[in-house]
Parts: C-alpha cells; structure tokens; sequence
C-alpha cells in the first residue's frame, strides 16, 4: 500500500459525531420566513386562478409573476420553470411559494390555497409518450452484415424502475438578499450550478450572486441539479420579501418532489457467432419525466454503457429519453449506467444459459482488453484488469462450488448465486471537462505558510476534503494541518466544477497536486503567494465527436466485478442476500477507509436497487413516499458483505487515482437478480425483483 | 391542575410549558437549540432523532413533550461529555465511519444503549442493535465494526 492510501482521521468527523456540525437545518431561524410550496395536485393541467385566503401581514405568496428575470432554471436546457407558466406537467410541480414566520400557520395557510385547474391527458407510459426530449445514437461497424453472419441472434426487453437517493438530510436551503446581493447557503453538490441558475432567474450579475454550502447530510446525485431549482424559488421570495427565507424539505416534500433515478426500457438483439458477440443492436428508452433536467447527459451515460464491458464490433444503440407527466428524474449515483448495465449483464446470461456456458465464462470470453476499441470508437487506454479481479472474487465467493450445487432445488429454501463484470466511465462525459467545465483550482499560501485549498468540491459524506488536503499536503510534503479545505463558497473559490460524475480526485485534485508541486518549487518562507491551474485536456485522448459520438468518451475507466448469493423462501418469497462480494478498480486509494466506506455504501445502495427498493407513481402520484413505504436497507439485510480493492496506478491521476465513488452502484444490482434468477431456475428481465415478484412468479410456475 | 412538565434534559432541571402534544424533537431543536439531534423522517423510521430517555433509546419524533414527566432525556449534547462517548468516538475514528454525518449522534446513541444492555454483543447483535437507525452511506460495515471496536476498548464501560 502506497503511503498515502494509509487512512487518516477525517477532518468533519468530531464536528459530526459530537453533533455540533451545523447542517441548513440547524442554523439560527431567528427573524427568518419559512417557505413552503403551492405544487400541482394535477398531473398534467392548465391552471388559471390562484385563490388565496387572506394573509396575515408578514405572510407573503409568490408565483411565476414575481420571478424578476428569466422564469427558467439554468440545468442542461433551460425548460424547467422556477414556477409553473399556466400549465402544470406532473404532481408536485411548483405553482407558488408561500412564506411567513411561523412554519405551521404557513402549512396551514397552504392547506387553503385553491387553484382551479383545468385537466389535460397526462402520459404515464415512456413506451406511450409522443415527446422526445433527447435521441443520442452509436452506430459501429456494420450491424447488418454481423445479424446476416450470426450463428444465432438473441431479442429480450428489460426494464428498471424509480430509485430514490434517500440521503438522510433533505433538501434544504437559505436564501437572503442583502444590498442588492443574494446569498444562498445549504445542502448542495454544486455551488456553481446554483450559482449560474440564481443568476439567470434573478436577473442579476454575477457579482450579486453568493452561494455557500453548509455541512451537507449526503447527495448521490440527488442534491446535484435539484438545489438549482429551489433556490432561484426561495431567491424571488427573499428578493421581494427583504427578510432571509428558508426552506427545508420534510421526508413526504423531499420524495415527491426531487428527482429520481430514471425508469428505463430497453431492448436487446444481440447476434453470436462462435460463442462470441458479433454484434448488438440496443433500443435504450429513458423515462425523463415532465422536465429535461440532466437527461441528457444522463441517457448519454446509458447509451455508451450499453454493450457492457464487451468488446463488440459491430454495435448500434438507439438511445432516446422521452417525456412522462411524472416527477423529473435526475441524476443519482451511476448516472444512467445502472440501467443499461443491468439490462446487458442479464442478456448475457441468458445467452450464456442458452449456450450451456457458465455465465462469467462467457462474459470474460466476450470482455475487452486494452487497446480495444470502445462502444464510440475510441479505445481503452489502460490495463484492463477484469479476469484478475474475477479470479478474486470468484474465489472469495467459492462461486463455482456453489453454482454446481445450486440446481435443480425444489424445496422450500433456495439458493442462488450471480455476478456482474462491470465498468463506470471517470469524469465527465466526451468533452465536457474542457468545453463545458473548465475546471480552475487555486492554492493560497499565507505569509505563516499556511495553505488553503481553492476549489468549488463539496464534500456530502464522501471524505473529499479530508482526501483533497492530503492531495496537497502530501504533495507540499507538509503536515495536513498546515492545510485548511473550507466549505465552498463562490465569493472565495474558483469554479472546479460540480462534485459530480467520479470526477473530484481525478480531476480536481490532479490540477490541485499540479498546483501543488507548482507551489513547492516556488515556496518562499514569510511570503503571501497564491497559485493557479486550469485543465489541461489529456493529449492521448482521440478527440470525441458530440455529433456522431465517436471518439474517446472518458480519458479512463473504473472496473468492478460483483458476486451475490441469496437464499429465497419459496413458502413467503422473502430474499435473503447471504454473501455480497464486489473488488473494485479505482486506482491507488488516496484514502484506504475512504475508499472502503464508498464502495460499502454504493454496493449496499445497489442491492437495494435490485432486491429491496421499489418506488411506483400511480396515476402521476408517487406513492412510496416516506420511509415507511420506500424500504432501504438496515445493518441487518446485508450482513456478509465483502469489498476489496484491485489497485492499479493510473498514471495520469494524483498519486495513481482514478473515479470511485459512483462505481460500486452499477454493479451488485444485475449480480443479485442473477442470482435470484438462478435460485429460481428462471431468467429475469426486471430491476428491483422483490419478495412479491417472487410470489408472482412461484405462482405463474404453478 | 398543572399545566407544566418537569424533567431532566441532559442532568439539568426543566420545567416545560408549552404544547404538551409537542414532540420532543421539535422541543429539543427549536426551544432548547440541542440541533444535535436531527429529523429525518418524523415517523419513527429513520432512527435520526434518536435520544435516550430513562436508559431507553426512542424516536424522539413519537415522543410528546407531555408524556416525560419526571423523565431523564439525554441528547448527543449529553452524551458527549462522557466517557462512553469518547470511547465510541474515538473507535467510529478509527474505521472511518463518519461520512455525512447526519446518522450519526442518532446512531452513537443506538450503540450506547446496545453497549448498555450488552457489552460484549455479537456482529450479529451489534446490527439488530442499529437496525432502527438508518445510513445511506456506509453500508453499515464500518459503523458495525466501531461498536465491536469500542465494546473491546471500553471494556469495563458498560
């Protein structure tokens, strides 16, 4: 183990053990409104008169005619309204905000509200809906001639359903206008997203616009283009009201409201030729929601992940993300990779079982390796280490043996065992880090040689200033207390971009250990200094082509193989998870226990996608909506969990690092349905499959 | 008749007045400014308001203010200044269990009074002993492994 990956303390932990971190929710509300939102109860709906009861002074109401400038939120396109314009698109949509001093005459306030509605056909169905909101495409080799040439050719649909962030601290924020500038400070991935949205949708310039993260209580993409939304809304309230206006979700408003994992349908043909994939041709739909929020750049996501980590060469994907009258989705951990994966690891076990093949046999048989051409055309660059971290896991889960066993069972309790070999692309998709990120990074040194970090990274849980201070001090060959990583705030940092997309070490914190050695060489004792870096786009890159989707979609790749074992009461259709074992490539920890901790954490969020979480929206409305009716997992479901990491230097991060953190959800997902799927003796085609899907099945079987 | 409460919130003296049908997590975050103790769910899921009440641990978002006459509320506030505390402190350090945070004074409270009932717990007791508070970023294995951590080095503690 290198020097650096050796863990450390991490710097947030006493403030949070102890209960003194100051999360949006525990400061002050002394001379503060408390907001709440007017949303539709109508799920797609023309909306005229808005009827209010009469307000006691200091209680205000704001709509989309209070908006001062533009009455859009600044995501990827600019559709989402700050308040709805005449027309509400699913259950939950802003309509207005209502704020005043006491938080339970507003609620109640809010409860007399009347809008009257005018109701249009709403659509439910993706597979139904007329609207796209986004194709992206990857046409490959030739399709035609591989389906002409196959010895056999394979068709399934597969589809994943809502999955819910579910961090433990809602959605939260403060907004305050003060002499003409405004300052938002809460729970949020990315203060600049904030920052350019706050901006547009108040009308002011850019030096009139503050944005602060506080201590904030996790995001797994949840808090990453959400917050935008809400603070341009508390932004117009503060702005007209002059007081500070603070808004924080409960559960019911956090689940309804924020966005989603996106549903998806897929449809796989798959064509083979000695035992090998000749080809694939692959409809990818995403269910966007009423709004395009990320998706985009989410389906994009989906659409490179499509062929898995096989090398196929001739490969067409028809990627499309279509519009729904439901709560936007969003991003959330994976971004748009779990959907496809789950799909191509389960079309390749079928066609493994179909093959009286081992599943993993055939996937390794069919895996890329460096210098293989990836789905756009561009090419893995590094070691691929997927049969060797394989081998790890197949053995630490005697998965062999018990495959063996694990047939033909006919009583009561029956076991299965199942895998995935899977990958996450590092930092932002094709050219996002150089045309749209421009990440900038500053160092700071005081004249008692204290250094400060100066980046825009947030840290919500994941360890990133504890690991980027080690980045630079380990660098400047100084004590981590000799440097100080503070709480985000524009007024003080430059743009590093959001904390998002596995990019933070990899990216941020390569620029802050250039900076950093930088530094070094020009340390001068008892003097202020202050250093600079930007991105430099890595020169072995194939450039990527946005317009045919060809090229060098990610400079690398973090690998993860995963082994489920379940048990399955056939009597109730309870699932028992008895083994869960995941290796994962991230490169050289720069933290050990980090590390572990997001592996751990992803891997657990994962199982729960494919066993435990199921949310539905019936007729629009969300119906698993609290925790009492959205189930996540407890310390008892998985109990025998085991992660360990395969390290590989990547030789263009900080001390060898690459993307972690979204990796571990892709994967255990497709390995636990394979496995029930082998207890079952069946083949399955849906994301989550939980106790009453077995129930459903065991009774079809009958 | 009276209309006031009087209970102990952290060894000190209260005498509460206010709405007896207010829950003790309300009361605890916007009238005694404990914010320590965190909402996550207000119904009883989430395990975030953790506080110990009369040794026992409760969801102090099912806890009506009216319902702790005479009662003995400790709080993460409280139990910080322990020496229980220091010892789960320092072992939840030691693996990095701490990611948000917003889990945890409510889950250093579950491992105390765990720890309380049984100082030697198996893993398996150790995660029946934390199922009712939720974390959505470990994955339990770390928070797990600090309870036997400090059960080991607080021996004679509890």
């Amino acid at each position: 183990m290198k020097t650096i990956s050796k863990a450390v303390p991490k710097l947030d932990h006493y403030e949070k053990i102890s209960g003194a971190a100051k999360y949006v929710c525990d400061l002050p509300t002394k001379g503060m409104l408390f907001g709440r939102m007017l949303r539709s109860t109508e799920a797609r709906a023309k909306f005229g008169n808005i009827t209010l009861p009469e307000l006691p002074e200091g209680y205000f109401f704001y709509d989309k005619n209070d908006v001062p400038g533009v009455n859009k939120v600044q995501i990827v396109l600019d559709d989402t309204p700050v308040f709805a314009e005449g027309i509400v698109e699913y259950i939950g949509d802003p309509i207005g905000l209502l704020v005043g001093s006491d938080e339970r005459v507003v609620n109640q306030l809010l409860k007399q509200i009347q809008v009257e509605y005018e109701v249009l056909e709403p659509v439910f169905d993706p597979r139904e809906s007329k609207e796209s909101f986004f194709n992206v495409n990857i046409d490959k080799g030739n399709i035609a001639e591989a389906f002409a040439n196959a010895d056999k050719v394979y068709e399934e649909k597969f589809h994943t359903g809502l999955q819910e962030q579910a961090y433990l601290e809602t959605n939260g924020l403060i907004a305050e206008y003060v002499d003409g500038k405004m300052t938002i400070r809460g729970s949020l991935q990315c203060p600049y997203y904030v920052f350019g949205a706050v901006a547009q949708a108040m009308g002011l310039e850019n030096e009139n616009v503050r944005i602060v993260q506080d201590v904030t209580g996790g995001g797994f993409g949840g808090k990453e283009d959400y917050p935008s939304v809400l603070a341009c809304q508390a932004a117009v309230a503060a702005y007209h009201s002059k007081k500070p206006v603070r808004i924080v979700f409960d559960r019911h408003e956090d689940m309804i409201a924020t966005s989603k994992r996106h549903p998806s349908y897929c449809t796989y043909r798959v064509a083979i030729k000695d035992k090998k994939v000749i080809g694939m041709d692959i409809d990818v739909l995403y269910d966007a929601g009423a709004y395009t929020t990320l998706s985009l750049v989410v389906l994009q996501r989906g659409v490179i992940g499509a062929a898995g980590i096989y090398n196929v060469p001739n490969l067409k994907v028809r990627g499309e993300a279509r519009k729904t009258n439901i709560v936007p989705s969003g991003a959330f951990r994976g971004f748009g990779g779990p959907q496809t994966f789950f799909a191509v690891e389960m079309m390749m076990t079928h066609i493994a079982k179909d093959l009286g093949m081992d599943a993993v046999e055939f996937k390794l048989q069919n895996a890329a390796k460096q210098g293989d051409t990836t789905s756009t055309s561009g090419r893995y660059h590094f070691p691929v280490p997927i049969p060797a971290m394989t081998e790890d896991v197949l053995k630490a889960s005697d998965y062999y043996n018990k495959k063996k066993v694990y047939q033909n069972q006919t009583g009561r309790y029956r076991r299965g065992i199942g895998a995935s070999l899977v990958y996450h692309g590092c930092g932002f998709t094709g050219n996002g880090e150089r045309d749209l990120i421009k990440a900038v990074v500053k160092l700071k040194k005081s004249k008692d040689g204290m250094v400060e970090v100066l980046t825009a990274g947030t840290d919500m849980g994941q360890g990133l200033f504890t690991t980027l201070n080690k980045i630079v001090s380990s660098t400047l060959e100084i004590p981590m207390e000799q440097v100080i990583v503070a709480l985000p705030d524009t007024d003080m940092v430059p743009d590093s971009g959001p904390t998002v997309a596995s990019r933070s070490i990899m990216s941020v914190g390569n620029l802050l250990m250039k900076a950093a050695k930088r530094l070094k060489e020009e340390w001068i004792d008892g003097e202020a200094q202050l250093i600079e870096q930007r991105y430099e786009h890595p020169d072995f890159m194939i450039p990527f082509d946005n317009d045919n989707f060809t090229g060098d979609a990610y400079p690398t790749f973090s690998w993860s193989v995963n082994v489920v074992e379940v048990e399955i009461d056939s009597l109730t259709g309870f699932i028992k998870v008895i083994g869960a074992w995941g290796c994962y490539d991230v490169g050289t920890p720069i933290d050990e226990q980090i590390v572990m901790g997001q592996m751990e954490g992803g891997f657990v969020q994962s199982l729960g996608y494919g066993m435990m979480e199921k949310m539905e929206a019936h007729n629009g409305w969300i119906r698993n909506s609290s925790f009492s009716d959205y189930i996540i997992p407890t310390a008892v479901e998985f109990e025998n969990l085991h992660v360990m990491l395969h390290v590989v230097d990547y030789p263009n991060g900080p001390f060898g690092a690459k993307g972690a953190g979204e990796l571990p959800n892709v994967g255990p997902a497709p390995a636990t349905i394979d496995a029930i799927q082998n207890a079952l003796d069946t083949t399955l085609n849906k994301a989550p499959f939980i106790a009453e899907d077995v129930m459903n099945f065991l009774r079809e079987v009958k | 008749m009276s209309n006031s409460v009087k209970f102990r919130l952290n060894g000190a003296e209260m005498t509460y007045t206010e709405n007896p049908a207010m829950r003790l997590l309300d009361a605890l975050r916007e009238g005694y400014l404990l914010t320590g103790t965190k909402c996550g769910c207000k119904e009883g899921e989430c395990g975030a308001c953790s506080v110990i009440v009369n040794g026992q641990l409760y969801n102090s978002c099912l806890v009506a203010m009216g319902s702790l006459e005479g009662a003995e509320v400790m709080t993460i506030e409280g139990f910080s200044k322990t020496e229980r505390f220091a010892v789960l402190e320092k072992a939840y350090q030691e693996v990095s269990a701490v990611q948000c945070g917003f889990c945890i004074p409510g889950m250093v409270l579950a491992s105390e009074c765990l720890l309380a009932s049984n100082p030697h717990p198996t893993e398996e007791e150790i995660r029946v002993g934390i199922s009712g508070n939720l974390c959505r970023c470990t994955g339990y294995n770390s928070i797990v492994a600090a309870v036997g951590i400090a059960a080991q080095k607080g021996e004679g503690l509890w």
